[in-house]
């Protein structure tokens, strides 16, 4: 026998149509709607009203729903993504179970979107009947509670990440902090100076670093990747797989005399810290500042692991704190956590896409990060700006906007480089007293101080050529210069102009794994390959995905400050859940229904949570709600219509296929 | 059990004085993709053909096969399913079944002679408004180009005159 | 004065006779039935008239048991006739109850049946095209046929159905349980199908062997395997329709080592028995990307036919739209 709809009302429907202003007003024609709603069937009162969001609009439904004793309510206005919640909780205050409720999308899917009021009213006519027709067969529902695991995991531990983890720590939580290098820090531990104020980038980050390898509240895994994710908002399970150092973090005492005594006498290994610029040995610390303040072993190029034949001096020397382990394993470790903060961090555009900038080419073309590492003191050439053929630059060219504002490669401006392009000016200047040129496109310097940064370095001499490069070459005088080509727009002349030194002020771009990162992480990412966050004015750290959310430039370019800023946000997000304890989940869930399941087993491979069992004593299929993230795809493959999903039943969306094609 | 309705009262647009056919087309979109695209379209008011009634669902998963044909029985001159790309999909495969039932369900309508363009899927993500307006105003032409549905009506009444 | 025995009447449209067959099959049982009950009409096996029934008083049939879908006018009007007479109409089996194996001619316009029928196979000859007409004059008589409508009909799509007994053909036990359930005077809602509201995988023999994460990499043909006679069809790869079909017919045809096609249509919260199995099917692929899904998906090489072997004209659509443009308007 069919189930009884005995919840299905005939009568008792409230529709309230929304102007939102001119915005739907202005196209669909909300009196005739209104009045085509109060003659459907069922319908007892249609209303039409500026803001039905605003206070006195939601008062309005509630007091309808009191004193007209409604029993479903329709409200007809923009996006349910937008205001669904808000109404159902005003059906709820009026008395009436808040799924009683259907929104209608008047705005975003027609009154912005068609320009013919008349097709646009009559689509409204359709859309409206529909929700009439449905909302008489939704049921009462109530919402599920799930707890919060009160750990957080971070992933990533640049500043974005280490922000986040002190911000958490300090309020007293358990935060896993996992990075995949051997060292936190980031981007910014390879920074030389940040702008605008030119502090020291070691200066402020080392304390931050040092005070997140020290702080109870937080687990550091370095060398650690995530490899999985599983489970859901409050309940995540998540496997780490942690890569051996081949060194014991806990005997180690950071004294580094295995790296004197190794056997390699020379560096030799092209070092990653110093953009390859500079050597390290097989045995090696990433930057002297490096937390842990623990070496690693890099096996790819150390005599033992490649022969097995090493006198492995760096034992010898080590001693009885016996902290070189050669047998160290990979492990996994599952680690559970309540919610999940990304902040994995950007990577730099590659230059060589741009061939005719010459990187890859001509030894003098440097990128940015690479020039930060030169500046640095404790960089490849001492701090010292000295060119790979041994010559100190006398003039330099900064061409800003590489990968960047750039329809042949990434259209979106990278909103730091325009500043720390001013900031390698100043730096150069300052060092080599060399003639500095910055070619730009437009100067974007919208921070505090930024501007006022921007009139010193003109003040010091920096010269500002208003024009985008196009081409980089040999100067044909063979002086062993590069010919910078760029139009002046400002003269209306093209200039050519010979430098020692070009500096290609790379973009942002996300990191070459973020499409695979996002998607063990369950996440959207934007056209650009940046993580998604659920809204871009208002929500701007959190995802679609609950309990997992955004920090620092995974998410889009941004530079330190803002960095921070998010970071503490979404510390704050993850700190709110873990507080109140619990987070409702929507009741979209599937049920069997038990009477009538044939036992088939249709269903049970299809549930990606597994949340679908097969009971061997019921001889039937069997749901576990908490696992159920009610998507319905088992309710429609089921072959004999034995499942069922709250609020989007068959009977509920027949009928609203059904009352958006009847004739009006 | 449902009537078809012989789709004699088709949403009709006027052009001068010649009514032309305007399809209606249904189309179930899924929460986090299609839906949130739709939504991006609207808030950067791109403007798009009127042709299309949304059906909300939480996944191109839930995309009964039931409901297309209970569609186009009761008057829809296309369907279009809208779901998240491949490997995205929030309930992580509820595309790929959907998908599946998809081509299965485009091959048993064409045994039945309902053309290509009827029934429609198309991946679009919650940033790509653009490819959702075009997608829109794509089917709408493409539809409208093959007419209605017309699927003849379990009522007949039996003309005298006619030979058998 | 003896009472009167309650009246029952059979009647076959278009059909095969199977489902006469059902009702010799009831055996000695059918003994039981005749001495309870007074057959007023069935043609297969009684000399009784049309004009027969019309004499009778409307309602006077207790029941009337109509096997067969609808596809001309006279089958329409003993339909309609029956009903008036009827207390309770029957749609007996699947050609009334969903329009079985005949509905499958929706696919086609009535223009290339007549064609294929009268003029186009093979061992026909028929120079002239002839035609069947609805009226005829020869010899100073006028010979009438009934017309033929452009689609094949339920008999519920026709006239007001009381109750549905289903299969191709029933089985005798289902048939009995409905006439008992008849004459009992306990009567179910309007509309009830009158076999269990599971599908067959229930009673399926083979069902506690069947495995728990199904996964189709391709269908096989009956021929194509040998079949064991334990394991679940599904699982060794034939298209089986049990999962979509009502049950209580006891799986003779699984008994019989072939799978089920689904003759007792779907369950009661289905609207498309063929949607669901197409769903069911296709959600249990093992492929991902679309030329595999369409490479595995090709060793189903009849999907409408299979799938609505027997519910073509119940289906949501109910036919297939027909290239011929002679489908709007009267035929030529």
């Amino acid at each position: 026998m069919p189930e009884p709809q005995d919840t299905s009302c005939s009568g008792g429907i409230g529709v309230y149509v929304c102007h939102c202003g001119t915005n739907i007003a202005g196209t669909v024609d909300v009196n005739v709607l209104t009045d085509y709603a109060a003659g459907l069937p069922g319908v007892t009162i249609a209303r039409n009203y500026k803001y039905a969001c605003s206070t006195p609009g939601q008062e309005l439904i509630k007091r309808d729903i009191r004193e007209l004793n409604l029993t479903r309510v329709v409200v007809a206005a923009c996006s349910p993504c937008l205001h669904e919640k808000t109404f159902r909780n005003v059906t709820a205050e009026g008395g009436l179970n808040p799924y009683y409720f259907h929104m209608v999308n008047l705005r975003e899917h027609a009154s912005w979107v068609h320009t013919d009021k008349k097709a646009a009213t009559e689509k409204a006519k359709d859309l409206v009947r529909a929700a009439v027709r449905r909302v008489r067969l939704h049921r009462p529902l109530e919402r599920k509670r799930v707890s919060i695991d009160p750990n957080v995991l971070i992933v990533g531990g640049g500043i974005a990440g280490i922000h986040a983890a002190l911000t958490l720590a300090n309020a007293g939580k358990h935060v896993y902090l996992v990075e995949r290098d051997a060292t936190i820090g980031g981007h910014m531990a390879m920074f030389d100076k940040t702008f605008p104020t030119l502090d020291c980038a070691a200066c402020i980050l080392t304390p931050k670093m040092t005070a997140v390898k020290s702080h109870p509240n937080i687990t550091l895994w370095t060398l650690s990747e995530v490899t999985q994710v599983d489970g859901y908002v409050g309940n995540y399970k998540v496997t780490v797989k942690r890569k051996p150092r081949y060194v014991l973090e806990d005997a180690c005492v950071g004294c580094m005399e295995c790296i004197e005594a190794c056997v390699y006498k020379q560096a030799k290994v092209p070092d990653q810290f110093n953009m390859y610029l500079g050597k390290r040995k097989p045995i090696y610390i990433p930057f002297p500042q490096a937390v842990p303040q623990v070496v690693v072993i890099d096996r790819e190029t150390c005599i033992e692991f490649k022969s097995g034949k090493c006198k492995k001096t760096c034992v010898e020397v080590c001693g009885d704190r016996k902290a070189i382990d050669f047998q160290q394993q990979e492990k996994a470790e599952i680690i559970e956590v309540g919610t999940i903060i990304l902040a994995t961090g950007f990577f730099t555009f590659n230059a060589k896409r741009i061939p005719y900038y010459g990187y890859g080419t001509y030894p003098s073309v440097y990128t940015a990060l690479e020039v930060e590492r030169l500046v640095n003191a404790a960089g490849p050439t001492g701090g010292e700006i000295v060119l790979r053929d041994g010559r100190r630059p006398k003039t330099v060219g900064v061409v800003h906007c590489v990968g960047s504002r750039d329809e042949n490669t990434n259209r979106y401006c990278s909103r730091v480089c325009c500043m720390y392009s001013l900031k390698l000016a100043h730096l150069i200047k300052e060092k080599t007293g060399a003639e500095v040129f910055n070619f730009y496109i437009d100067m974007r310097t919208p921070g505090k101080g930024f501007e006022e940064f921007y009139n010193r370095v003109a003040e010091e001499g920096t010269i500002f050529i208003r024009g985008r490069v196009a081409d980089v070459y040999p100067n044909p005088a063979g002086d062993g210069r590069l010919m910078v080509v760029a139009e002046d727009t400002l003269m209306s002349t093209v200039r050519r102009i010979p430098v020692d030194m070009v500096v290609l002020a790379t973009g942002l771009e996300p990191q070459p794994d973020a499409q695979e990162v996002r998607r063990r992480f369950h996440l959207s990412c934007s056209s650009e390959g940046f993580f998604l966050e659920r809204h871009p004015k208002l929500a701007p750290v959190s995802t679609f995905t609950d309990g997992i959310f955004l920090a620092g430039c995974c998410q889009g370019p941004k530079d330190i400050p803002d960095t921070v800023a998010q970071a503490g946000a979404a510390a704050a997000e993850a700190l709110a859940l873990i507080d109140i304890g619990y987070v409702e989940q929507e009741p979209y869930t599937a049920k069997i229904l038990e009477d009538v399941c044939s036992g088939c087993k249709t269903c049970i491979p299809l549930c990606p949570y597994q949340a679908i069992s097969f009971s061997d004593d019921q001889k039937k299929a069997a749901i576990n709600e908490v696992l159920c993230k009610g998507c319905g795809t088992c309710v429609a493959s089921c072959p004999s219509g034995s499942i069922e999903q709250n609020l989007f039943e068959d009977e509920e969306i027949f009928e609203e296929i059904e009352g958006l094609l009847a004739d009006a | 059990m449902p009537d078809a309705n012989l789709n004699s009262s088709q949403a009709v647009a006027y052009v001068g004085e010649q009514p032309t056919f305007e399809p209606r087309i249904v189309a179930f979109f899924c929460n986090w993709c299609t839906y949130l695209a739709a939504d991006l379209a609207g808030t950067s008011r791109m403007k798009y053909a009127p042709n299309m009634r949304v059906v909300r669902v939480m996944c191109s998963g839930r995309v009964d096969p039931q409901f297309v044909l209970d569609a186009f029985a009761h008057g829809a001159d296309g369907v279009l399913i809208g779901g998240c790309h491949p490997g995205d999909c929030h309930y992580q495969e509820g595309n790929y079944k959907a998908l599946r039932r998809f081509r299965l369900l485009k091959r048993m309508l064409g045994q039945m002679g309902i053309e290509e363009a009827r029934l429609r899927l198309e991946w679009i993500s919650a940033s790509e408004a653009e490819k959702f307006r075009w997608v829109m105003n794509d089917m709408a032409e493409q539809v409208r180009a093959l007419g209605p549905l017309r699927l003849l009506p379990a009522k007949e009444v039996f003309p005298e005159e006619v030979a058998v | 004065m003896t009472a009167e025995k309650p009246k029952v009447a059979f009647y076959w449209c278009a059909s095969c006779g199977g489902c006469e067959e059902t009702v010799v099959d009831l055996a000695e049982a059918f003994l039981d039935i005749v001495a309870a009950v007074d057959i007023v009409f069935w043609p297969v096996a009684l000399d009784s008239k049309r004009k027969d029934v019309e004499a009778i008083a409307d309602g006077a049939i207790l029941a009337t048991f109509l096997n067969g879908a609808i596809r001309t006018t006279e089958q329409e009007e003993m339909a309609c006739l029956l009903r008036r007479k009827s207390k309770l109409l029957l749609a007996f089996g699947s050609c009334s109850h969903l329009g079985g194996i005949p509905g499958l001619a929706n696919l086609f316009d009535r223009e290339s049946i007549l064609d294929s029928v009268y003029c186009e196979s093979p061992s026909t000859v028929n120079a002239e095209g002839v035609l069947p007409v609805l009226r005829h004059k020869a010899n100073g008589h006028t010979v009438e046929l009934p017309g033929f409508y452009r689609t094949v009909r339920t008999l519920s799509q026709v006239v007001d159905v009381d109750y549905y007994v289903p299969g191709c053909p029933p089985t005798p036990r289902v048939l009995r349980t409905a006439l008992l359930t008849l004459l009992s005077g306990e009567l179910p809602p309007k509309g009830t199908v009158l076999a269990p509201d599971h599908a067959l995988c229930e009673e399926c023999p083979r069902k506690d062997g069947k495995p728990e994460n199904l996964s189709i990499g391709q269908f096989k043909r009956p021929y194509e395997v040998l079949i064991d006679e334990e394991k679940c069809l599904l699982a060794q790869g034939l298209l089986c329709m049990g999962p979509a079909t009502r049950g209580g017919c006891e799986a003779p045809c699984v008994q019989g080592n072939m799978p089920c096609t689904g003759c007792c249509g779907p369950t009661s919260r289905v609207r498309d028995q063929g949607a669901k199995i197409l769903s069911s099917l296709a959600s249990l692929l093992e492929s991902k990307e679309e030329p595999e899904i369409d490479h595995a998906l090709a060793t189903i090489p009849d999907p409408v036919g299979t799938f609505y072997r027997y519910s073509l004209p119940s289906s949501l659509l109910r036919q297939g739209k027909s290239h011929s443009s002679s489908n709007v308007g009267p035929a030529k």
